[in-house]
């Protein structure tokens, strides 16, 4: 089963952290990239640019508006995702829970859709 | 690459041979298992335009062979230890072996290989990419395609799971007579999720995934081969061949599910029809019963009905009663209240699956609430029918199935009778 890991966050908090806070939050990530790649779970995954860097588009009566910024206005923003595949739920779950950001603010665990169906 | 169906067909039949001659001789299968890909992609790349070698076997061992002494000679140069893996490779008797006695091995070499794959240290994912490779002759780039993830991805659990089968230090050859039983139930579970794969996807792009079915279905009849005499090898060939019938009905152009109610028989595969009930017959005639015998048995009375009111129903219900009996599991309870339904009305049905609730491993499943909807339906429960369906598109997690709740749901509450 693939399951997509949505990372939550607010640069702004980590925009006061020393250099070596940095490194060591950078080093956790890696940490776990290598263990999913090594693994055979890694499946992909992005980080996304600042959600001030985002467009939201609206179509109203066939009329496009385009508006600066995220579709949902929170200070927590969706800073990026990983896809990984893995045998239970409580598996990706436990690799959220080691996402750095899971401590500061909030990992979110959502089963992938599959192409596959049974007729019933 | 350009490799027509006959090459290819050949490659794979020839690939667990090649890597059952090389293993026995040398050990090390996981050098092995990589020297025969090697072989197999030069195969692939000379043989349509040089032609095929005379000896076609001989030619794919000897490069595996020399592309293995290669490996061995710079892994022992690291070990300091060139000496041994030079004097290694220079007998050439594997290359010409009597025939009678080579396609003896052949088979006991690629029983091994399949036990070997479906090593219960294994996780499932690894089991079955371990079985396309190094059983089916397919490349890491086709598994990795067929099960949508990136080819270093598909690359490493193939890797790991050799690794664990030589960190294990299991010898070459088959497991103890004592536990081939038990093995050889895993070897099916891994060839029916290969099946499964490849069965459950709708049309679409992915043909790929589709040719996992086949795999499957050549895989379990290369078993059948070299275990005649099991009731359950027959019963899983036969129950993919009356169930991969269906295929061509299963779904609409634009790649939604139709149940089998309302499927259009005429295209179903009537070979594999016939096949599948002369191998579940001959099985159930003279071998000791087993799940997947009882499976088969049930496909073949839906695949027998030329149209759905002509299903026998009683027959399925009986055979789902020896089902559970022999092998409880909430999922085949599931299946006995729609049998249950379809021979004592829906109220039946429903009472049985109301015991399902109490069971953990279904009470949030979504097919519990799918086939809830279908009995309050044929009674007649319109908005019970509706919520359930609804509630069953929410928790599943295949986008046809998702799509196929929807549309039920809709359906009730656009009909104004309903």
């Amino acid at each position: 089963m693939k399951y997509m890991l949505l990372i939550y966050n607010n640069p702004a908090t980590y925009e006061n952290w020393t250099e070596q806070e940095r490194a060591a939050l950078f080093g956790e990530v890696d940490a776990i990239m290598q263990e999913l790649r090594e693994s055979g779970e890694w499946v992909g995954g992005e980080g996304l640019a600042d959600a001030s860097q985002a467009k939201t588009i609206r179509v109203r009566d066939g009329i496009p508006t385009i508006s600066d910024g995220p579709f949902a206005e929170a200070k927590e923003q969706l800073a990026g995702y990983l896809t990984v595949e893995c045998e239970t739920m409580e598996r990706a779950v436990d690799i959220a829970t080691r996402w750095p950001d899971a401590r500061y603010f909030a990992m979110e665990v959502r089963p992938v859709m599959s192409q596959n169906g049974t007729e019933q | 690459m350009r490799i027509d169906a006959e090459t290819e067909r050949l490659l794979r039949d020839l690939a667990p041979q090649a890597l059952g001659a090389l293993v026995r001789r040398y050990g090390h299968f996981d050098l092995c298992e990589d020297a025969v890909q090697e072989a197999l992609l030069a195969a692939a790349a000379q043989w349509p335009d040089e032609g095929t070698p005379a000896n076609p076997r001989g030619w794919l061992i000897t490069v595996a062979a020399r592309r293995l002494s290669d490996q061995l000679r710079s892994e022992s140069a690291r070990q300091r230890r060139e000496s041994t893996a030079a004097t290694l490779l220079t007998s050439d008797e594997l290359l010409a072996p009597a025939p009678d006695e080579d396609r003896l091995l052949d088979q006991d070499d690629t029983l091994t290989l399949l036990f070997l794959c479906c090593h219960p240290a294994l996780s499932p994912a690894s089991q079955v990419a371990l079985t396309l490779r190094a059983v089916g002759g397919l490349t890491t780039a086709q598994i990795a395609g067929a099960f949508f993830v990136p080819e270093a991805t598909m690359a490493q659990r193939i890797s790991r799971a050799k690794q664990s089968i030589k960190a294990s230090g299991l010898p070459f050859r088959l497991p103890p007579e004592s536990e081939q039983a038990e093995r050889l139930r895993v070897v099916l579970q891994v060839l029916y999720l290969i099946f499964n794969e490849g069965y459950t996807t709708t049309s679409g792009p992915n043909l790929q995934r589709a040719e996992l079915t086949g795999e499957a279905i050549r895989l379990t009849r290369l078993l059948l081969r070299l275990r005649p005499d099991d009731g359950e090898v027959a019963g899983l060939l036969a129950l993919m061949l009356l169930t991969d019938a269906r295929r061509p009905a299963r779904s609409g152009a634009d790649g939604a599910l139709i149940p089998l109610a309302e499927q259009d028989r005429s295209r179903w595969n009537q070979a594999f029809i016939a096949e599948g009930v002369a191998l579940i017959t001959d099985a159930l005639s003279r071998m000791p019963l087993g799940p997947y015998q009882l499976q088969a048995a049930i496909a073949a009375v839906h695949d027998e009905a030329v149209r759905a009111e002509e299903t026998d129903w009683r027959q399925i219900l009986v055979l789902y009663d020896l089902l559970e009996r022999l092998a409880p599991n909430p999922m085949v309870t599931l299946n006995r209240a729609v049998a249950l339904a379809m021979v004592s009305g829906p109220q039946a049905g429903l009472d049985l699956l109301d015991t399902l609730d109490t069971d953990d491993r279904l009470a949030g499943h979504h097919r519990l609430a799918a086939v809830r909807g279908h009995l309050f339906e044929m009674a007649g429960d319109y908005p019970a029918a509706r919520a359930c369906y609804q509630l069953a598109a929410r928790r599943t997690t295949s986008l046809p199935e998702q799509r196929y709740l929807e549309m039920r749901a809709a359906r009730l509450r656009a009909d104004p009778e309903k």
